[in-house]
């Protein structure tokens, strides 16, 4: 057992050989050993090996790309691999599909939901079941599910309809969905991509709940900091291939990871130089609009933001920053006054407000910000065709397009085999490094980025805030949306907190207070959370 | 890695199981040979339906050939069965390329016939004009007609929403009782459900107006629609590969978010592509009854819109393609009177389009037979 291959052992301060860890301390639930998968022109997994303990929270750490979700794809049934033993409880496994997996007590809860909006939280879980049979007593599955859910610490009814649901709430009917098919080890797909803070606790609670009862937990992430906090110990992953296996979270710093995962050290010293205070580049008052239903989204909506300046709307999802986002760009249509550089643009085309350089990352790379059956090429000109270099009248000069695109793909280090690549083909960070790069190489006045970082690893994250405050330090307005704290603290000049539609307080970044802003988004008013409205806008170095 | 989820099935064999992986990359030459090879299997399937009747596969198919392709004669009347397909096929791979699915280039045809009609029946332009003004103008209300009979639909989901498969359909029995109308009531020659015969200067040039210079053509019913039609096909693929209005149909196609997000207006483009779709279909109705039947006539056309739908289909909306798929189509029309009225023609076209259909599946899903061994590969 200790002569495993050379090159999976772990490296520098973490020369720690878990496969004697775990011989000394307990059963295996899972067992993957010498994992190979190849895709066309890449190894996915090149010998992999890893280990879950019973009863704990193993996270498997690694960047977008690094070979995580391949591996657990193969031991949830989806793929098979090319070489390489699975076990469970000990004994060697072949799953033909996630059925299989399914049969010997693996479930698999992945980051994009799969549910049934229409239907109840119980309805949803029995989906492709054989009971009920026929008839549909869903009263007595109702019962068995709450109490499935409560002595598990997931609080959701059973009778509710999905659509109903928040988003922690429709993962938590995810979770019961596997449980209820007698799941004793949980894969868990970056389960907390999707969460708002408080949310994140409680699904944490819900973790540990389920390990003291005996089962065990695969946390799949990229995100330092969640998983130092829930895990029991961690295998980090790169590029295919194992670069610490099975550490124990309390071995370890956030930095260590951070160089494990990477390949280098990763420092995130960004440069917020001083700007003066610019002009007014976007100015709201007053805006109303309504949301997909149809109910009210932003009620009463007034900001202010200069050029050289980012400022950064907190808000949980849900609260209507999406909207403001919409409404800005021209996406949605809205009362009141929305000011671009003293112009009201309020329900104008969209193609007005990307004529006056406002550029926009939006919140769904996959069905807003790219067209997914469509070149990499097709897909970096969309808002750059109608003009020169690559228009002549009504013709496309489709080489100059192919210049721009080569130029992008290079500059911004989009891996991918061509321009000519499908934009479906490419991983989440090279996806957002597409849409970034067309948003920012337009050199926008104005940028509205939405959820910029979602989703993306240490090293696509840094070069994305870099890319920001260069395009501020340029003389850009951006007004950056995101439900990730940290970064709106790090970037932004101004921060605004969004609850229910409206504007609940804004503060300066360098005043701003984490537990007032958390207060604030999660709905207390601004007198409980003792918020000083900070003069608006105007200050210029930081 | 950033494949979707596999679609694994089991079939019962114990031993071993068909899996389907999703494929990362499709090589190059994969689709043209899936679409010979599914033609292939086709052409198989079709001939063991013919024994299984009692013929003899080979001698239908080498009677195919023969009657579509044999001789100078028959491969003219093979072009002139194709350029309507030309016409309709390119309307059709138009719309789809947005996903528009107008399945009306029938009724669009039909009434592209009727419009071109009305300028000598009407008559728009006095009798007595000379064909060089008589056509052109024929030309352009063949195109209007259609493209009016496509904005119908057009505007509908445009404005309301209402779908398109629907509605296109819908026109099509309008657009035949409307022509029903014409042929039987106003302009009917003597009671007969016709019109009376265009005068020489309505009808397209054809190869045979030369032979008093070259014997040789005498006879060649191939007119001048079909060069209209490859020159239509020719514009068509440079406006969508090549124009910026091409690019925003793609992306439409692809994603209506992506594009409403790049700033492209949708309900626009879905009323220019069902006029220009319309259009090119009453193209095909124009040169039909100027080239091929001198008379506006009842069931004029044996569902040359409703073919297009598979020819588009087999040129993956292709608009170069459109041009040999039709010729292919014209040939099994032509043929299949020959060989039989309606059956076996039409039996062979709808078994090439399920098994085009069914064919795609490769394109998407990498297909593996695996053993079903108790444990994977051992690796060490």
């Amino acid at each position: 057992m200790t002569g495993g291959p050379a090159r999976n052992a772990p490296s520098g301060p973490f020369g720690m050989d878990e496969r004697r860890v775990s011989e000394v301390e307990g059963p295996l639930a899972v067992e993957l050993r010498g994992i190979v998968k190849r895709f066309p022109g890449v190894v996915a997994n090149d010998g992999v090996d890893f280990a879950l303990r019973v009863g704990e929270v193993h996270a498997l750490l690694g960047e977008n790309g690094a070979g995580k979700s391949t591996l657990m794809n193969i031991l949830d049934g989806l793929y098979q691999p090319d070489a390489g033993v699975i076990r469970i409880d000990g004994q060697p496994v072949a799953f033909g599909s996630p059925r299989d997996a399914i049969a010997a007590g693996l479930g698999m809860v992945h980051q994009h939901f799969t549910l049934v909006a229409s239907q109840t939280v119980t309805e949803n879980i029995l989906i492709g079941l054989d009971r009920p049979r026929f008839r549909l007593r869903l009263a007595r599955y109702d019962d068995e599910i709450a109490r499935l859910a409560e002595t598990n610490g997931l609080h959701v009814d059973p009778r509710a309809k999905v659509w109903q649901l928040s988003v922690g709430e429709q993962q938590r009917v995810e979770i019961l969905k596997v449980l209820y098919r007698g799941a004793r080890v949980l894969i868990m797909d970056e389960p907390t991509a999707v969460l708002a803070p408080q949310e994140i606790d409680d699904l944490f609670g819900t973790l540990r709940s389920m390990t003291a009862a005996g089962r065990s937990i695969i946390f799949i992430s990229h995100k330092l900091g969640e998983v130092l906090e829930i895990a029991d110990r961690i295998t980090v992953m790169r590029r295919g291939r194992v670069t610490a296996a099975g550490l124990p979270a309390t071995s370890v710093t956030k930095g260590q990871l951070a160089t494990l995962m990477v390949g280098r050290e990763v420092l995130e010293n960004l440069e917020r130089i001083p700007m003066p205070p610019g002009s007014v580049a976007l100015a709201l008052e007053g805006v109303e609009a309504d949301g997909d239903k149809g109910v009210p989204a932003l009620r009463g909506v007034s900001l202010e933001l200069r050029a050289g300046e980012i400022l950064g709307i907190a808000a949980v999802a849900g609260n209507g920053q999406s909207e403001l986002a919409e409404v800005v760009t021209g996406l949605r249509p809205c009362r009141g006054r929305v000011l671009i550089d003293g112009q009201d643009v309020a329900n104008r085309p969209v193609r007005e407000a990307i004529g006056r350089g406002v550029s926009h990352v939006p919140e769904d790379r996959t069905g807003v910000g790219t067209a997914p059956n469509l070149s990499i090429v097709d897909n970096l000109i969309m808002k750059s065709y109608r003009a020169s270099p690559i228009a002549h009248g009504w013709a496309m000069d489709m080489s100059a397009a192919r210049g721009v695109a080569t130029q992008l793909k290079d500059g911004y280090e989009i891996a991918a085999p061509t321009i000519d690549t499908e934009a479906r083909l490419l991983s989440g960070g090279n996806l957002q490094r597409l849409i970034l790069a067309r948003e920012i190489d337009s050199r926008p006045r104005l940028m509205i980025a939405v959820q910029p970082t979602r989703g993306l690893d240490v090293g696509a994250i840094e070069s994305t805030h870099r890319l920001l405050l260069e395009r501020r330090a340029a003389g850009a307005a951006i007004l950056l949306i995101s439900e990730d704290l940290d970064e709106i603290l790090t970037l932004a000049d101004r921060v605004a907190v969004m609850y229910e539609g409206r504007i609940t307080g804004q503060f300066d970044a360098d005043e701003a207070d984490v537990e007032r802003i958390g207060l604030l988004m999660t709905g207390a008013s601004a007198e409980e959370a003792g918020a000083i409205e900070a003069a608006p806008a105007s200050r210029g170095a930081v | 890695m950033s494949a979707g989820p596999g679609r694994p099935s089991r079939w019962a064999g114990s031993l071993f199981s068909v899996r389907l992986e999703p494929r990362l990359y499709a090589p190059r030459w994969l689709s043209p040979a899936l679409t010979i090879g599914a033609v292939a299997v086709a052409l198989v399937l079709s001939g063991i339906i013919l024994a299984v009747v009692g013929a003899d596969p080979i001698r239908v198919y080498a009677h195919i050939l023969r009657s579509s392709f044999g001789s100078i004669g028959v491969i003219s009347d093979t072009l002139v069965k194709a350029t309507p397909l030309i016409l309709t096929g390119l309307a059709c791979a138009l719309a789809f390329r947005m996903r528009l699915w107008n399945i009306g280039a029938e009724g669009q045809l039909l009434l592209g016939a009727w419009a071109a009609s009305a300028v000598v029946l009407l008559p728009i332009v006095p009798a007595g004009t000379p064909g060089f003004i008589v056509l052109p103008v024929m030309l352009v209300a063949g195109f209007l007609g259609g493209a009016f009979w496509g904005l119908i639909p057009g505007f509908l989901k445009a404005r309301f929403g209402v779908n398109e498969i629907i509605a296109t359909l819908m026109l099509n029995y309008i657009a035949f009782s409307w022509i029903q109308y014409w042929v039987f009531g106003p302009w009917t020659e003597g009671g007969f459900q016709m019109t009376k015969q265009f005068p020489p200067e309505a009808w397209l040039p054809r190869l045979d107006d030369l032979a008093d210079t070259y014997p040789v053509l005498s006879g060649l019913t191939v007119h001048t629609g079909f060069l209209i039609a490859v020159a239509a096909a020719v514009v068509l693929w440079f406006v969508l590969e090549r124009s910026a209005w091409g690019y925003e149909i793609r992306l439409i196609g692809d994603s209506p978010r992506a594009a409403r997000y790049a700033g492209i207006r949708i309900a626009r483009n879905i009323l220019l592509v069902f006029a220009v779709s319309g259009g090119l279909a009453g193209l095909a109705g124009m040169t039909e009854i100027s080239g091929v039947v001198h008379r506006l006539q009842d069931n004029f056309s044996p569902g040359y819109g409703y073919t297009a739908i598979i020819v588009a289909y087999l040129a993956k909306f292709h608009p170069l393609r459109v041009v040999p798929v039709a010729i292919l189509f014209g040939a099994l029309i032509l043929a299949g009177r020959e060989i039989q009225p309606s059956g076996v023609p039409a039996m062979i076209q709808g078994i090439i389009l399920f098994c085009l259909i069914a064919s795609e599946v490769f394109l998407r899903y990498r297909v593996s037979i695996v053993r079903r061994a108790p444990v994977a590969a051992e690796a060490r």
